[in-house]
């Protein structure tokens, strides 16, 4: 058990290439945190330096407060459980779990208790004696955790371990994976792609793009309040909506109609270097069927009028999509969001919207509809640097705050 | 394969095959067929013996000459071949992890020793050996067998290696292996069937070779069976020695046969399946 210091540790590549900038992270002991980012943001590199298995091009790692940059792996005690699993193919499952343990040089003794102990809290027991390749994947994943708990490192390290399993099986493994890191408390730092593992598993979730840190913080903090525009886009399912809003005297001109601004945003849009066009950020439960809300909840947003594209009943609410008209938001940001997500390539008319309404909204595909949204949720970022400009002392607080 | 082969398919396979099976095989049968007759029957052009005699086998195990040579044989053959894989095994997994200045110029090179005729070498190392005096010793076989010999165990071996994932050898590290248990008790346990691939055609190699066996041994100190049947004479000087150097190819045909035969279970790929998703 131990914490992690990252301190402003990079990983430059023989050819020039940094794919790692200046990484400051401080893990605590005990705690779970879950490195998220698309593909070539630098996690999985961040990951193989804490193992050892990349050098530290600079910076310093500490471990346990022990600086450890030009430790071997084997002598920084922490395990690691890999994409691929790594199996030992030609040692049963026991043969592979007591794997670290016989390198260790405990005595046989030990050795089988611990691997029973293990085998028993991932109920691998009945397989103990089979081979790598008589497994499904799921029970190979069960071993490569059970290889890693085993000898009971000060932290762990996992590489996607859940990503080459089946959609069913995943969401089982997360359950598996969060409740043995609470029952065993040890450090963990868990590498993947997937926003939604990020968001159940983490205490705290770090966000990468292009080998820098954009965001750390717990799940719901960066859900709420992004501080900028690819943390915004990154996190959420469906992911936010983006629309572009050009600033004219006080207010925003959007696809959804003129958004008035409060004093907060107005004077950063004051200086004369302010953008004059914005990026209006905002999440798709923050819509309503206008028919179903208050007279009080309605004061707090706008409406407005859109034909309906696809309904999807998700039983306990509708997902809406409209095609509204107007420019559409454009950013770099954006750009490698949808490249990451396979859509780079999908242009339509207008700017898609992705709302989710009550169940109970008679919404029908093909019909115009009368939509209200939210304007204290909604997020203005802007277009060059990507910053959230609604975003005050870390907080989120909608277009109209004073 | 999803095409589905007819009846007609099989039989013109089938064909096909048994003819290549005859052409390869006729000659080591009729050695094998001239090994049992006697001296009278010899040139009868029979492909069955009508006399069977074993005299000729008889006569070469009598004479120390094949004996001595054949002992030669296998001692410098498994000599060669342990060393050439160990090499080899070791080069080749450089090659294969390692990303080291001066890889391609290496592989390179390797690749230009096997490509060079063997016969323009063989009299620079007759003068080089005489010189050092490894001239007529095992030795003076082993060193140039080797070199010859690695380029193959780099080859093959590299490509073995290629197809171990990397992230086992990763785990080994982070399961708290040096860089050298992590090759002796995970790497090389699965390169097992390329190294018994490898070790099989590298002492083939060695065994069947005639050209350095010839130039580079004088007396029976050294002389390996290629070379040995040769100089065979027969039982007496008179004899035509034709049945008995026919037996010799045989007895040391049978090795390489029964050496193949055995470790091609070995060979069967597969031992990796299981290591990673995939």
């Amino acid at each position: 058990m131990a914490d992690i210091v990252l301190d402003k540790v990079s990983k430059r590549f023989p050819d020039g290439t940094t794919a790692v900038r200046d990484v400051d992270l401080e893990i605590a002991d005990g705690e779970f945190v879950i490195l998220v980012g698309p593909s070539g943001c630098g996690k999985s590199t961040t990951l193989n330096m804490i193992a050892g298995l990349e050098d530290i091009s600079s910076g310093e790692l500490r471990i346990a407060g022990e600086r450890v940059n030009d430790k071997a792996p084997r002598d920084r005690d922490i395990a690691m459980v890999f994409q691929s699993y790594a199996l030992y193919p030609n040692m049963t499952v026991r043969e592979n779990m007591a794997f670290p343990l016989r390198l260790a040089k405990l005595d046989k003794e030990t050795i089988h208790q611990k691997v029973e102990e293990a085998a028993k809290v991932l109920e691998l027991t009945p397989l103990l004696d089979r081979k790598p390749a008589n497994l499904s994947g799921g029970q190979r994943q069960r071993v490569a955790m059970g290889r890693a708990i085993v000898r009971q490192p000060k932290a762990f390290l996992m590489d996607e371990p859940l990503s080459n399993l089946d959609a069913k099986l995943r969401v089982q493994m997360r359950t598996v994976v969060s409740r043995l890191q609470k029952q065993l408390g040890t450090t963990t730092v868990y590498v993947t792609h997937d926003q939604t593992e990020a968001m159940t598993l983490g205490d705290r979730v770090v966000i990468m793009r292009g080998g820098a840190v954009q965001q750390v913080g717990p799940p719901q903090e960066l859900y709420d309040h992004p501080r900028n525009l690819f943390v915004a886009g990154f996190i959420g399912s469906p992911s936010m909506n983006f629309l572009h809003a050009a600033v004219e005297d006080g207010h925003l001109r959007t696809a959804l109609g003129d958004v008035p601004i409060g004093d907060r945003v107005r004077r950063q849009l004051d200086g004369a270097d302010a953008p004059r066009e914005l990026i209006l950020g905002i999440r798709p439960e923050h819509f309503e069927d206008a028919a179903l809300i208050d007279d009080e909840t309605r004061r707090r947003g706008l409406e407005f009028d859109a034909p309906v594209d696809i309904v999807e009943s998700m039983g306990s609410d509708k997902y809406v999509y409209f095609t509204v008209e107007g420019e559409r938001a454009s950013a770099a940001e954006l750009e490698e969001l949808a490249a990451d997500a396979g859509a780079a390539d999908f242009t339509g008319t207008g700017s898609s919207l992705v709302t989710r309404l009550s169940a109970e909204s008679p919404v029908r595909e093909g019909e115009p509809r009368r939509v209200w949204f939210n304007l204290e949720k909604i997020h203005l970022f802007d277009p060059s640097t990507g910053r959230n400009l609604t975003l005050h002392e870390g907080r989120a607080s909608g277009a109209l705050a004073d | 394969m999803a095409v589905e082969t007819t009846t007609r398919a099989k039989v013109r396979w089938g064909l096909l095959d048994v003819i290549v099976v005859v052409f390869a095989l006729v000659p080591v049968l009729w050695i094998a067929s001239l090994s049992f007759k006697t001296p009278a029957t010899l040139t009868d052009g029979k492909f069955w013996p009508r006399e069977w005699t074993l005299d000729n086998y008889r006569t070469i195990f009598d004479t120390d000459q094949f004996v001595r040579a054949l002992v030669n044989s296998i001692g410098i053959a498994l000599i060669a071949t342990l060393i050439a894989v160990v090499l080899g095994a070791m080069a080749a997994y450089a090659i294969s992890r390692l990303d080291f200045p001066g890889k391609k110029l290496l592989v390179g090179v390797s690749l230009l020793i096997a490509m060079f005729p063997q016969v323009s070498l063989v009299s620079p190392l007759f003068e080089i050996e005489r010189q050092l005096g490894l001239f007529d010793t095992w030795p003076g076989l082993i060193l140039p067998y080797i070199t010859f010999a690695l380029p193959l165990a780099i080859y093959t071996l590299s490509a073995f290696f290629k197809q171990i994932p990397w992230d086992l050898e990763k785990a080994a590290k982070m399961d708290g292996a040096t860089q050298g248990q992590a090759f002796r008790r995970v790497i090389a346990p699965l390169a097992a069937p390329g190294l018994f691939t490898t070790a099989i055609l590298v002492f083939i190699f060695c065994w069947n070779d005639f050209l350095f066996a010839i130039s580079l041994t004088s007396t029976e100190r050294s002389r390996t069976v290629p070379a040995a049947l040769s100089f065979f004479t027969g039982a007496s000087q008179f004899e035509d020695p034709t049945g008995a150097i026919c037996a010799a190819a045989v007895v040391i045909t049978v090795p390489i046969i029964l050496f193949v035969l055995f470790f091609q279970r070995r060979i069967v790929s597969g031992l990796t399946s299981g290591a990673v998703k995939g």
